[in-house]
């Protein structure tokens, strides 16, 4: 059984910080499939599909029939170790500043053999195994060995911290504590022993409202000033707390109803842009180095940021028209910022949601995410070390039409 | 232009000496001041923002500079008859066409700020001003009336003071602004608070009856001042001149006051 991971003490100052080195990256282009399976949370390898076979390592023709119709299919993650070993000394940076650190060769139930990271709660050679594939510190695939019975703090083992962004004794800073996501985030993440929380509040002369209100005096979170519309706002709490957040979800959001011709959506457009787009650009630049540097930062290191948005950044939903421009500029600017977080062995987490049960979506007919589900997907997500959440029913079906026939949704959406 | 005009130059004296002070009637454009709000349907006025351009740095090596952004009503500000409803047909009634010879004027100062205190949906009533003449004197024509209610002192939230049913801040009451308008001939109404109307002035006859009769008559407003307990009842001359914008409906401006 794995120790208990304990809260961190206070940092020594006169000590370095140790600096963020990568595990390889190299794959082929064959092999990004697994990296799909890996950030959506799926266990799928390469399947022949004229004669089913499973493959690793991925390749171009299957080695059974010699067909190249080969693609990605879920496969079963049960499997038996056949040998494992500790590696103590590793000519590769990343695993030297970790050492010693456990492998194993899995026979999988879906044919292949497998060399993986391997759990301390395994067993050893012969025993079964669970097999999943992460997203490492370089943002590849990698197979991961479970054990098949979870012991009591499994998820504290430091290999398997490495794949994840685990909140716990981790702090957090969510940037709108005005969204009504932000209160059932505080509830999930201290759910799972995070440590401080810190909630950005705009324009404090405001009255509290209701989610504000709940927060306000509730232990582990304190408010702080934070308007991602200014940069020197944004610039001051990075210099205050910039040090102190490990995990950064951004719930700021600009949902309004949208018409096309209407000249005022000009201006709800900018809006939008200043506060989704350019706000979350204002972020990036005040907490992006800070947060980078800080990436290999013992176990409760930066390990993750975290943006909401709605499944039309992938598609345009014209009754809320420019929300699906300005998300999908965001998540744009998602894909830019994951090739330079990855650099600090930061995770970019993507958590499309449909509309969700707030004020702005009440015309909508159900089925809608609840501030609540949308919470407990992300921290289950980030407890899990997926890249792409799509929470609830009407994301993961866009998920799936846009996979089949973009051009569908699109007119679907359109009509 | 014949040298005419000795008064100039006896202004410039008393202003190198001291014996005519400026007393600076604006707060600092930041981005932590509040503004105005209207329910999230509507249209917005952004608040105002400042993005750098170069820092003497690789974007501009010997130099700093910003970008700014804010809507036209931000900070202390400027209202221009355009504005509302009542002013939209009216000659010269844009910041770009308004007669300039009227951006300098008397200001008299009414003290409102003990009332104030004690509520803050105090209304400045016609009475309250007709026992102020019968003090001062009669509101001179052409004069500024800056309402003093000591609001600039507060901090970001009491002094944008939203409720559950908007904002509590004093204002005039709709026969004020009537009498001061059509019986005092006053250039502008001036207030310490967000608008120049009080805060539920949305729920008077007619609605928000202070910005309905100045632009209504050609009368600029001014809001957001501060530093209104440092002017004398009256005998100051102050200074708004707004910026030069096509069409504008107001603008930030610095208010200067000589007294």
């Amino acid at each position: 059984m794995v120790e208990a991971l304990r809260k961190p003490p206070r940092k020594d100052p006169l000590q370095r910080t140790t600096v963020p080195t990568l595990p390889p990256a190299a794959r082929s282009r064959a092999a990004q499939g697994l990296t799909r399976a890996a950030a959506l949370g799926r266990f799928a390898l390469q399947c022949c599909s004229d004669c089913g076979t499973f493959l690793y390592p991925p390749r171009e023709a299957c080695p059974a029939c010699l067909s190249d119709r080969l693609d990605y299919r879920d496969a079963p993650q049960s499997g038996t170790l056949l040998s494992e070993t500790t590696i103590r000394v590793s000519n590769d940076p990343y695993f030297r500043q970790r050492s010693p650190w456990r492998i194993g060769l899995v026979q999988l139930s879906a044919g292949p053999q497998v060399i993986c990271h391997l759990h301390d709660d395994c067993g050893a050679g012969g025993s079964s195994v669970y097999v999943t594939l992460q997203l490492d510190k370089s943002g590849q695939a990698v197979f991961f060995g479970l054990p098949p019975e979870k012991q009591p703090n499994w998820a504290d083992e430091r290999k398997w911290r490495e794949m994840t962004a685990d909140p716990k004794f981790r702090r957090v800073l969510i940037t709108d504590g005005r969204s009504a996501v932000a209160a059932a985030l505080v509830g999930a993440l201290q759910a799972a022993e995070c440590g401080e929380i810190f909630v950005g509040v705009s324009e404090p002369w405001k009255p509290d409202g209701a989610t504000l209100s709940k927060l306000r005096g509730l232990a582990g979170v304190t408010l702080v000033d934070l308007d991602l519309t200014s940069e020197k706002s944004v610039r001051d709490l990075a210099g205050s707390i910039g040090a102190k957040v490990d995990i950064l979800v951004n719930t700021a959001d600009h949902v309004r109803p949208s018409a096309l011709f209407d000249p005022a959506e000009l201006n709800r457009g900018r809006e939008a842009m200043e506060r989704v787009v350019m706000g979350s650009l204002r972020l990036v630049q005040a907490f992006g180095p800070v947060m980078t540097s800080r990436g290999a930062d013992r176990a409760t290191s930066a390990a993750a940021w975290v943006n909401i948005l709605p499944v039309y950044a992938e598609v345009n939903m014209p009754e809320f028209g420019m929300h699906s421009v300005a998300a999908a500029a965001a998540l744009s600017l998602s894909q830019w910022m994951r090739s330079e977080f990855r650099q600090g062995g930061l995770r970019v987490v993507n958590a499309f949601a449909g509309p969700l049960e707030t004020e702005w979506f009440e015309p909508l007919p159900p089925p809608k995410v609840t501030p609540g589900a949308l919470a407990s997907a992300i921290v289950k997500g980030l407890k899990s070390g997926t890249e792409d959440l799509y929470v609830g029913v009407v994301a993961e079906d866009i998920r799936d039409r846009l996979a089949s026939n973009a051009k569908a949704v699109e007119r679907e959406l359109g009509q | 232009m014949s040298y005419n005009q000795p008064i100039l130059e006896q202004l410039a004296s008393a202003l190198s000496a001291g014996a005519i002070r400026i007393i600076d009637l604006s707060h600092t454009l930041s981005p932590a001041f509040p503004n105005i709000v209207m329910p999230p349907e509507l249209g917005q006025s952004s608040g105002f923002r400042m993005e750098r351009i170069s820092h003497y740095d690789a974007a501009g090596p010997s130099w700093y500079w910003n970008n700014l952004s804010f809507g036209e009503h931000t900070g202390t500000h400027f209202d221009a008859p355009i504005h509302w409803f009542t002013g939209k047909d009216l000659a010269n009634n844009a910041l770009d066409t308004l007669d300039v010879q009227r951006l300098v004027a008397p200001a008299c100062v009414i003290d409102c700020s003990g009332e104030a205190t004690e509520n803050a949906d105090f209304l400045l009533t016609r009475s309250f001003v007709e026992a102020w003449e019968a003090e001062h004197g009669r509101i001179p024509s052409g004069s500024w009336v800056l309402m003093r209610t000591d609001w600039s002192r507060r901090d970001a939230a009491r002094y944008a003071n939203l409720l559950a049913d908007g904002a509590h801040t004093p204002g005039p009451d709709a026969e004020v602004m009537r009498w001061l308008v059509a019986e005092r001939n006053i250039i502008g109404f001036g207030t310490e608070t967000i608008g120049t109307d009080a805060g539920q002035g949305g729920h008077f006859d007619p609605p928000y009856p202070a910005h309905h009769y100045l632009h209504g008559a050609g009368r600029y407003g001014l809001q957001c001042l501060t530093n209104l307990d440092q002017l004398p009842p009256r005998g100051a001359l102050i200074v708004t001149a707004p910026l030069k914008i096509e069409n504008g409906s107001g603008s930030p401006l610095r208010v200067l006051a000589l007294v």
